[in-house]
């Protein structure tokens, strides 16, 4: 254990860590998807660490089996392989860089000097699939349905949006000699 | 320093990195991926605190944390098809993804 | 015990025996270290078997013989194929991404072992018992999309990435009946732990075993998941991703070497892998087909029915012809996906309408009715008539 936490804790959040400056500082855009997949995976590893096997599992089917692929294939439509042609970081690129750092401190200065009230539980709560599937019946079921109406309405939206515009309809022939 | 805020300091830097590729980077994809990595240091957050924290049997069962992980997972790939849906709109439009070019509502 | 139970159990016990000699607290790690080593020992070398079963049944179905130079019958090809695949020269493009162009094959072949851990083998023989073990399986397969747009786009060939683009599309849309065709032994076994699933299915009436293909949900669900099975595997008749008459070879074209056969091996693997859950899930995983049969060890019906699945698709391979990406997309979307929903649905009926033959007759007529209607709609949109030949002149 160093510095009170485990080493296998250290190199994963080492690898997140990573991963995530990666995504910030690469020049070429597939790269930065690529090491964003880094990030979810080490945050997988993270979730596993924290005994909650489903959300990890789920982190990993939604997240890198989607989303990262979803990026992959927007970053492909919208530019393909080329180099851009503007730079890559915004003028304002040190207010932004200050106003991050300045969250991260106030973030951090709060939880190492907030105490906590009961002592961090030693045991994991028991959770099964069984216990989470049973709970998205009964006491969570009104966030399941509202979810599900959302994600219909993003499915059919994105698919609205993206789509392209249908072609605009030929003037008839004899309207070409009024007005 | 606790288990607990071992791990809610790597959300902390995860989020903060997030957050300075949301406001610098020019390209509006990669400020998709900025809130993208936002959303999982939250969501690191819950689940940290699911974990450490008091194991009530109120409402939930003592899943609540765990459930708002699982419906911000699924809330968040949502928002992430439609964002992208909307970046790949406009370069079909303007040609580009320049965020600093999307200085105007007018087409 | 018993000469038979021990030799149902020969690799457990054998386990137990190495690890006896570690101390204590070294015990589990290297009694997982063993399984590991048995997995990446096996499973290869089922992969060498199979190609060359697979060249010479092709070859016996297109009326000509496989490989027979090399070992009696042509046995010994793999060897011959692997020494060649090491020490061919591999070439990397002057202008492909070098960092990605080698990690694709690497994070296939990792996502495809990394499936292998949740499969049970035998009576007691997985490696790791995860309580939602068919999730960490499906969402280890969606990594593999990963690698193939890797490969394609690392590649800066426009071959390799039309190739890639378009495995990653059929491989997300045949995804989801996928999951769905899963989800209904879910559903009736109450669990998601494979073992827990294998261990349902193991029961007899009389001499029959209560596997879940005998069920009309579970045939409906198991033709659906080979169906996918195959799609998500690229593999005939979905293969136009990497079709030798149409791509080149797809997104692995710029890949020369080692690295094409650890594509090879990924993709193979995946085929296993995916057949061994199939067979977990529909076929009664390692149970024996007749209760009067159970003298034979649990892992010796598991590796019969792997072997007649994977005759099964490359039987498949050398009948049927090629189907075209809207084909497949149209397929995929229009008939499956409602298939899949529709048999929840039956499966949910089925548990609640009891015991009985009732259930039987209700749950077939519908799924059978379906089948023939959503068949007959997709059809009238070919415009298919009578056939007509055309001679040259």
């Amino acid at each position: 254990m160093i510095a009170g936490v485990g080493v296998v804790f250290l190199l994963i959040s080492v690898l997140t860590v990573a991963g995530a400056l990666a995504a910030a500082l690469l020049r070429n855009l597939v790269h930065c998807a690529l090491s964003l997949t880094v990030t979810f995976a080490g945050l997988a590893l993270l979730y596993l660490q924290l005994d909650a096997q489903f959300a990890g599992f789920a982190q990993i089917l939604v997240y890198i089996g989607a989303v990262a692929i979803l990026v992959a294939f927007a970053i492909l439509l919208t530019r393909g392989a080329g180099a851009p042609e503007y730079r890559n970081f915004s003028s304002s690129w040190f207010a932004g860089l200050s106003i991050a750092a300045a969250v991260f401190a106030l973030l951090a200065w709060a939880v190492t000097k907030s105490l906590p009230v009961r002592v961090p539980a030693e045991t994991a709560p028991a959770v099964t699939v069984q216990s989470i599937g049973a709970a998205l019946m009964s006491s969570y079921v009104l966030p399941l349905e509202i979810v599900a109406v959302l994600l219909t309405v993003a499915l059919i939206g994105a698919v609205i949006v993206a789509m392209p515009e249908a072609k605009a309809t030929k003037p008839l022939p004899e309207k070409a000699g009024g007005k | 320093m606790t288990p607990l805020a071992a791990f809610l300091i790597v959300a902390a830097l995860v989020f903060a990195i997030g957050l300075a590729i949301a406001l610098t980077r020019r390209n509006a994809i990669l400020v998709l991926i900025g809130i993208e990595l936002m959303l999982n240091a939250a969501n690191l957050n819950l689940i940290a605190f699911w974990r450490f924290g008091p194991h009530s049997s109120g409402t939930g069962d003592g899943l609540t944390g765990m459930m708002f992980a699982i419906f911000s997972i699924a809330v968040a790939a949502a928002e992430a098809a439609v964002g992208l849906g909307l970046v790949i709109a406009y370069h079909r439009h303007a040609k580009t993804t320049d965020l600093d070019a999307m200085t105007r509502m007018k087409g | 015990m018993s000469f038979l139970a021990n030799l149902d159990q020969v690799f457990v016990l054998l386990q137990h025996w190495i690890a006896g000699f570690f101390p204590l607290w070294l015990q589990p790690v290297v009694a997982t270290i063993l399984g590991v080593i048995a997995i990446v020992a096996t499973f290869p070398g089922i992969f060498a078997v199979t190609t060359v079963l697979e060249r010479k049944g092709l070859g016996r179905m297109q009326n000509r013989l496989g490989p027979n130079r090399v070992g009696p019958l042509g046995i010994l090809q793999p060897v011959a194929d692997g020494i060649k695949s090491l020490t061919k020269e591999d070439i990397v493009p002057l202008s492909a991404d070098a960092v990605v162009h080698f990690l694709a094959p690497v994070l296939l072949v990792i996502a495809v072992f990394l499936g292998f851990a949740v499969l049970p083998v035998g009576r007691n023989m997985v490696l790791v018992n995860f309580d939602a073990g068919l999730l960490f399986f499906f969402a280890i397969g969606a990594s593999t999309e990963l690698s193939i747009f890797m490969a394609g786009w690392s590649s800066r060939n426009k071959y390799s990435l039309l190739g890639a683009m378009r495995a990653v599309a059929q491989m997300i849309s045949y995804e989801v009946p996928l999951l769905l065709s899963s989800v209904v032994v879910v559903m009736i076994t109450g669990s998601l732990s494979t073992v827990k699933i294998v261990e349902a299915q193991s029961g007899f009436t009389g001499w029959f075993p209560h596997w879940y293909v005998f069920t009309p949900w579970g045939f409906a669900g198991f033709a659906l998941f080979v169906v996918a099975a195959l799609a998500e595997t690229n593999r005939s008749p979905f293969d136009l991703p990497e079709g030798e008459s149409e791509l080149v070879a797809g997104y692995f074209t710029e890949y020369s070497g080692f690295k094409f056969a650890l594509f090879f091996l990924g993709e193979y693997l995946g085929m296993l892998s995916i057949a061994g859950f199939a067979i977990t899930l529909f076929l009664g995983g390692w149970g024996a087909p007749f209760s009067f049969l159970g003298f034979v060890p649990s892992w010796g019906w598991f590796f019969l029915k792997l072997l007649a699945a994977i005759a099964f698709f490359i039987w498949l391979r050398g009948t049927l012809p090629r189907l075209r990406q809207d084909q497949l997309m149209n397929f995929a979307w229009k008939f499956m996906l409602p298939m899949a929903l529709l048999n929840l649905l039956v499966a949910g009926a089925w548990r609640f309408l009891g015991d009985g033959w009732g259930r039987w007759v209700i749950c077939s007529i519908v799924l059978l009715t379906a089948y023939a209607l959503l068949g007959r709609v997709l059809m009238r949109k070919q415009g298919l008539g009578a056939r007509s030949y055309r001679y040259a002149e």
